[in-house]
């Protein structure tokens, strides 16, 4: 790597005070979203996140962006530490990042327009002169695949994907060096997540764009991602190129996302042990790796002790005491094991 | 099938009366469901395979009305049956569970009890023959330590938890088939794994007959026997697991297939059906498929093509249908 990256995320921890907390808050408990995560984000580079839910990967999107306090560790982009909440490196932050939400009708304004969503944003930014707003606006909407004539219409005159489609072009409309997507396309129909995913490949190609995309699919993780980091209970547990982490996965809880993927194969039958259980609540993570009681590898010092911390070998990064090699074996990547009771 | 279908639906419409217009949400629907089959009901969103399925068990509103040449449930007539004779047969026959189970569930009221309740209504158990069965049901759904679990209220209950719970009150009427709208769209790969597997589990062990609606193709090709494509309310394409997946006639069909993102590798573009599903109150005329069809020709947009056999037990509704290619290497 020549080229410093555009962001690094080092040792992030958010905390956030649990609800309830007992009489007076004596016994205030704390979930922790997100614990000692790290990452590096190159420029052009698309990273997907990827994590059940609970397992922070919205957290962290958005303690990136400083719209959650980080509790400790630092985020630094292109250069600056945005992670102390100083107002002005937040504000720099905010004039060169975007986020795309997962619920396009009800993160844009019902009642404006299209084009006054986006004259908005240009106007907030000062990003073109007053009189040229209206062909930027043009340009934004034909970038993202709508008509501009599109732009007198209000949300709720349009469909979903096209609602998607303006949450993104306000998103370019500052131009950002970085976008992150939040489940952006987890509400829409399968045939216009294509659209939307190959909308930001063409971003990536014609304009560099580079993108953190926040997902519980890994299918659609793995066409339209450079690297991949799962998540689980707000650490990262495996983390590398996208095909090196599906060609050579490392963590069980890897294997089992993989596994549990319903591919389009009459042939495939459901898995005949699927993993059992569900993520623990954040609020009481068991001791040990996290992952120990949903893990049929788990052995004496996975129940116990310090989690694991990320091993690396070349580019792929995994937090698994298991030898590499032991997963990749078909028959390995269903787990067998029956639900048992996580938190009563 | 040889026998009789356990659910034989013929022409099954649910229509809007708005002022001088009617509107059809679902037009002319026909489908069977075997004993123990199970039958995918594949759509976008808008495409009336939700309303279908609440057609049948007839949970609409006022506003809406239903018609149907017939609709037979083990052989007996179920649509010309009055509210409170239909009552009975819901109760009965058909179980239905959603994705939602928050919303389904009652909230004040003990899990179990609410299984019971149910129990009692269908069958006139006693209190504790009721209890005893909805803890043994509880159990059958995988729900650990179902005895403790049962005096739990849904607030308590895990995503994948409340989901059982929900198809534990669904079987407690005995019924013969369970529609499942979407049931794991809401849940977590893995904990949908679980619920899908639970699902062949009762199929294989009451041999119960379910209609899966999603639009996941990925989990039909793996759950289902059989796949019914809905486009707009109508009937685009329908027949056996591997028919559909492997040779689709309906341009839609194939689309839909085509444009899924599992098959792939990386960072190639994924195909994609242009355009929007069209909205109500824009039908297009002829074919509804058409304005985004590749294969339109001049008779689709003036005439509706009829749901005719391609071959025994796969009847597709085109006139140009896609080739005889076969797709994703899974043609028997």
């Amino acid at each position: 790597m020549s080229e410093a990256p555009l962001l690094e995320v080092d040792d992030v921890t958010v905390r956030f005070p649990a609800p309830g907390g007992g009489l007076l808050g004596l016994s205030r408990r704390e979930v922790k979203a997100v614990n000692g995560v790290s990452l590096t984000v190159r420029r052009g580079e698309t990273i997907g996140i990827v994590g059940e839910s609970g397992s922070g990967k919205s957290t962290l999107g958005r303690a990136i962006l400083g719209l959650d306090p980080v509790t400790s560790g630092h985020v630094t982009f292109d250069g600056a530490r945005v992670s102390d909440g100083r107002r002005d490196v937040l504000a720099g932050l905010r004039r060169r990042t975007a986020m795309v939400f997962q619920d396009p009708a009800n993160s844009l304004n019902p009642r404006l327009t299209v084009a006054e969503t986006l004259t908005e944003v240009l106007r907030v930014h000062a990003k073109v002169a007053r009189g040229a707003e209206a062909a930027r606006v043009a340009e934004l909407m034909r970038l993202v695949g709508l008509d501009p004539a599109l732009g007198s219409r209000r949300p709720r005159d349009l469909s979903g994907g096209q609602c998607q489609r303006v949450g993104i072009a306000r998103a370019l409309a500052v131009e950002p060096d970085l976008v992150i997507a939040d489940e952006c396309i987890a509400a829409l129909d399968v045939s216009i997540q294509g659209q939307i995913i190959n909308l930001f490949l063409d971003m990536k190609e014609r304009i560099g764009l580079t993108l953190i995309f926040i997902a519980h699919d890994l299918a659609v993780v793995r066409r339209l991602c450079d690297r991949v980091a799962v998540m689980y209970l707000g650490r990262i547990v495996e983390e590398g190129p996208t095909e090196a982490v599906f060609a050579a996965r490392r963590h069980p809880y890897t294997a089992a996302l993989i596994a549990a993927i319903p591919e389009i194969d009459p042939d495939l039958r459901l898995p005949d042990a699927p993993m059992g259980g569900e993520p623990p609540s954040p609020l009481s993570l068991p001791p040990g790796c996290a992952f120990h009681p949903r893990c049929a590898y788990a052995q004496e010092t996975c129940r116990t002790g310090e989690p694991p911390t990320l091993r690396r070998q070349d580019d792929h990064g995994w937090a698994c005491i298991l030898p590499p090699g032991t997963l990749s074996s078909p028959a390995a990547s269903t787990l067998g094991r029956q639900p048992q009771e996580l938190s009563a | 099938m040889t026998a009789l279908p356990l659910l034989d639906v013929q022409g099954l419409s649910v229509s809007l009366h708005d002022g001088r217009e009617t509107r059809h949400i679902v037009d002319d629907l026909s489908l069977q469901v075997g004993e123990g089959e199970i039958l995918g009901l594949v759509g976008e969103s808008g495409s009336g395979k939700t309303v279908a399925c609440r057609a049948l068990m007839r949970l609409l509103p006022e506003a809406l009305s239903i018609s149907a040449r017939r609709i037979t449930l083990a052989g007996d007539e179920l649509a010309s049956l009055g509210v409170a004779d239909f009552a009975r047969v819901r109760g009965r026959g058909i179980g239905m569970i959603f994705q939602n189970p928050a919303s389904h569930l009652d909230p004040v009221m003990r899990i179990g009890a609410q299984i019971a309740e149910t129990i009692r209504f269908a069958r006139g158990a006693s209190r504790r023959e009721a209890k005893a069965e909805a803890i043994e049901l509880l159990r059958q759904v995988g729900i650990p330590d179902p005895a403790r679990r049962a005096e739990a209220f849904t607030h308590e209950f895990s995503g994948g938890m409340r989901q059982r719970a929900m198809i534990a009150v669904a079987l407690a009427s005995n019924p013969k088939l369970l529609i499942a709208d979407e049931p794991t769209t809401a849940l977590d790969v893995t904990v949908q794994a679980q619920i899908l597997r639970l699902l062949t589990e009762l199929r294989d062990r009451r041999g119960l007959s379910i209609i899966f609606v999603t639009h996941d193709l990925g989990v039909v090709s793996q759950l289902c026997d059989r796949i019914a494509v809905l486009y707009a309310g109508r009937m685009c394409e329908i027949g056996p697991k591997r028919a559909i997946l492997g040779r689709p006639r309906h341009p839609y069909a194939a689309g839909l297939i085509a444009c899924q993102p599992a098959a792939g590798a990386t960072l190639t573009r994924l195909r994609t059906i242009e355009g929007q599903p069209p909205s109500l109150h824009a039908m297009p005329s002829g074919c509804r498929f058409n304005p985004r069809c590749p294969n339109a020709q001049g008779d689709c947009r003036s005439v509706q093509p009829p749901l005719d056999p391609v071959e025994p037990g796969h009847l597709a509704a085109c006139f140009h249908q896609v080739g005889t290619t076969p797709r994703l290497g899974c043609a028997a």
